[in-house]
């Protein structure tokens, strides 16, 4: 019955009804809560109803969205509407980390840090104007689809895989890591248990439906974060005074927080007193300005590198463009990109409002919540403090020993600003609970697109296209579901080691997909003349030689001196470099495409006419 | 010229447009960050402004604009989809 429910056309008529609706629930839910909290019900259980209460209900999506057929399975059926596809991209886009850590970032890194910000939007220019509409046009199943399909033969494929699994994996065991960390903290268990939580979560969204079933648990898990984002910044600055519409009314709470920079001192401590201090790994104190921007030309450099890096990296992670390819038209790919970014900017806007909020809540000392210049003594009285010092995720460490809290003595990590924010402010639990209920929907999105996007890549372009051409559907979503475990296995296993630091940052992801998928994307559209050889070659040198430099800069590798400050968080400069470089010159070697190939380019570049792969294929 | 030669090239000036106001506000005004803070927008030191939120919004009105846009050349031309709007 819900097979034939969601099949219907009307079903896609009334979309709006529906997640009004199921909008319209979750608040009512979030009012029973704080009723029942009033009621005397503890933190604990407030936690434990929200997470379970959400996973719950993308479970039972990702039930009803169950499905047999190949290009539902794939690419949702294709009839994805503009706006809700929008929502789903941008759930998909918001990592646990956008969520949990870019306020924390920001609150740590100031101006320098929000070069992330830009190139966290700024790259959907690229998709819509460079890929997303062509992308669609061209009626593939998976990013690899149309590398294998351009260019040709399966090695031009094949490598396309390898950039795709490389860039997605190392993103998704941070996704997992982070649904363990939320699952263990709301429902109480151990963190190694957490992650596999996390993980039957993810799973139950997206096995028995693919790309369908993600689609709309992600548009439900959209609202849900988005949500738990905005009410704490709203209620913190209307309970503050500070402003009713916080993002246009902050200025002065910014300049207030650069005046008590001066009063108090921005000192960074050296490495030995922290050490000596004993403050817990991953903490930090400010120690960099919140709104000024360093002077001189590296600084700039660093930023615009920065920024250059995650919007190139954006508009080639793959599991961000085959949302585009669920639209039902070329023309809704394009717009439905624009809703993407809107949708984004809700949160990304609201994420230096926050920083600001949580710093000045700590730092000035005429508010009843300030910290700095008060005596150490009385500091640990206070509850949230005692609580996050207790779980290591807070320090205070009194170098001078005048036991007067300095802003250099105050440790906390990143995560605190969103996690602890309801509580420094004095928000009832409630909204603690909303805000683990969001970050978990958060992480479980991302997380859920990125597994879909490997093992789709490995079902369809591995085993379907090159290993098995004579494959059944029956099998092909068979096997597309076995490797969904097997990957999301793979994740939650390195995560439950915890050795996910050795796969680096989520820049890193980046960073890779830069290097290998961008101008073989770009050009397979832009330019006729680029051939296979090209595309091959372009893919290999790329990612060899972002990795090779990746290597020879990373901290943890061999740590030498960046050249031209391209650090470990931006190698993707040098790989995308090399391939657009060998590229082209392997691609004007060699002898141009056939004019089959060549008028295949020319349909893409029309929006009208037929897909250049079938419907289904 | 064909018709799909022409459409092709207007596609392809409506992009460099596009890409150039996105290289504007991404990058060119991000390198003279110190100066740019001096000014102020909403009473935010400018700078700062721009990238919590002011380059953020143009990004999303730029990608509204460019759709619009690109969809008028289709129908211009005729390569316009049919009876496939959501």
């Amino acid at each position: 019955m819900a097979e034939k429910f969601i099949n219907r056309k009307d079903f896609i008529n009334n979309l709006p009804k529906i997640y009004g609706t199921y909008t319209g629930g979750f608040l009512v839910f979030i009012i029973l809560m704080a009723i029942a909290e009033q009621a005397g019900m503890t933190a604990k259980t407030i936690g434990i109803c929200f997470v379970a209460f959400t996973v719950a209900i993308y479970a039972l999506i990702g039930w009803i969205s169950r499905t047999v057929q190949v290009d539902a399975y794939y690419v949702a059926g294709r009839q994805v509407p503009t706006v809700f596809n929008g929502m789903a991209t941008a759930a998909d886009w918001m990592s646990g980390a956008s969520f949990v850590a870019m306020a924390g970032g920001i609150y740590f890194g100031g101006y320098t840090y929000m070069a992330f910000l830009v190139g966290w939007t700024g790259g959907y220019v690229l998709v819509s104007s460079l890929m997303a509409p062509y992308l669609r046009k061209f009626g593939c199943y998976t990013v690899p689809d149309f590398i294998g399909t351009r260019y040709g033969g399966n090695l031009a494929r094949f490598m396309a895989v390898v950039v795709l699994t490389l860039a997605s994996f190392t993103y998704v065991t941070a996704q997992i890591n982070a649904t363990g960390t939320i699952a263990s903290r709301a429902l109480g268990i151990p963190f190694e248990l957490g992650v596999w939580v996390g993980l039957v979560s993810i799973l139950l969204c997206s096995m028995l439906g693919g790309m369908r079933a993600v689609t709309w648990t992600q548009v439900a898990q959209y609202i849900v974060l988005i949500i738990a984002y905005l009410i704490p910044v709203f209620w913190i600055s209307n309970k503050n005074g500070f402003g009713f519409f916080p993002h246009f009314m902050l200025a002065d709470e910014v300049a207030r927080l650069n005046d008590l920079e001066a009063t108090f001192g921005l000192v960074k401590n050296a490495a030995a007193d922290i050490k000596a201090a004993g403050v817990p790994g991953g903490l930090k104190s400010i120690s960099v300005p919140h709104s000024d921007v360093p002077g001189g030309g590296m600084a700039a450099w660093k930023f615009i590198s920065l920024a250059i890096c995650m919007m190139v990296g954006t508009a080639s992670l793959p599991h961000i463009l085959m949302r585009y390819f669920t639209t039902p038209s070329v023309k809704a790919a394009r717009k439905s990109v624009a809703w993407s970014l809107f949708f984004i900017a809700l949160l990304y806007t609201s994420a230096p409002m926050l920083a600001t909020l949580s710093k000045i809540s700590l730092l000035d000392p005429n508010l009843p919540t300030g910290l700095i210049g008060k005596p150490i003594a009385e500091i640990m009285q206070i509850e949230w403090v005692n609580a996050w010092v207790n779980v290591k995720q807070a320090f205070i460490a009194d170098f001078n020993g005048d036991g007067i809290l300095q802003l250099n003595e105050w440790f906390m990590r990143g995560d605190v600003v969103v996690l602890a924010t309801p509580e420094v402010a004095g928000l009832p639990y409630v909204i603690s609970g909303l805000v683990a209920a969001g970050g978990m929907a958060a992480a479980m999105s991302t997380a859920d697109g990125l597994i879909l996007a490997i093992a789709n890549a490995l079902s369809h372009d591995i085993y379907y296209k090159i290993v098995d051409p004579k494959a059944d559907v029956r099998k092909r979503l068979l096997v597309a579901r076995a490797l969904l475990i097997v990957i999301g296995a793979a994740g939650a296993y390195i995560a439950s080691m915890r050795i996910t630091s050795i796969l680096g940052a989520v820049a890193w992801a980046f960073d890779f997909a830069m290097s290998g998928l961008f101008f073989p994307l770009v050009l397979g559209i832009w330019w006729k003349r680029a051939t296979r050889a090209g595309a091959v070659a372009g893919m290999i040198a790329g990612l060899g030689s972002g990795t090779a430099y990746l290597i020879y800069v990373g901290p943890k590798f061999m740590a030498q001196t960046p050249w031209l400050g391209i650090d470990h968080l931006r190698f993707g400069i040098i790989g995308a470099s090399v391939c657009l470089v060998v590229m082209v010159v392997v691609s004007l070697m060699t002898e141009e495409p056939d004019s089959a190939t060549q008028k295949m380019v020319d349909e893409v570049r029309v929006p009208s006419g037929k897909t250049i792969l079938g419907k289904a294929h | 010229m064909s018709n799909k030669e022409r459409h092709w090239e207007k596609t392809k000036g409506l992009m460099m447009i596009t890409l150039a106001i996105w290289f504007i506000f991404s990058i060119v005004i991000f390198m003279f960050g110190e100066s740019l803070n001096n000014g102020s927008f909403l009473g935010y030191p400018l700078a700062y402004y721009m990238c919590a939120q002011g380059s953020i919004v143009i990004f999303v009105v730029l990608i509204f604009w460019f759709a619009n846009r690109q969809e008028k050349i289709d129908e211009e031309f005729g390569f316009a989809e049919r009876g496939e709007d959501e």
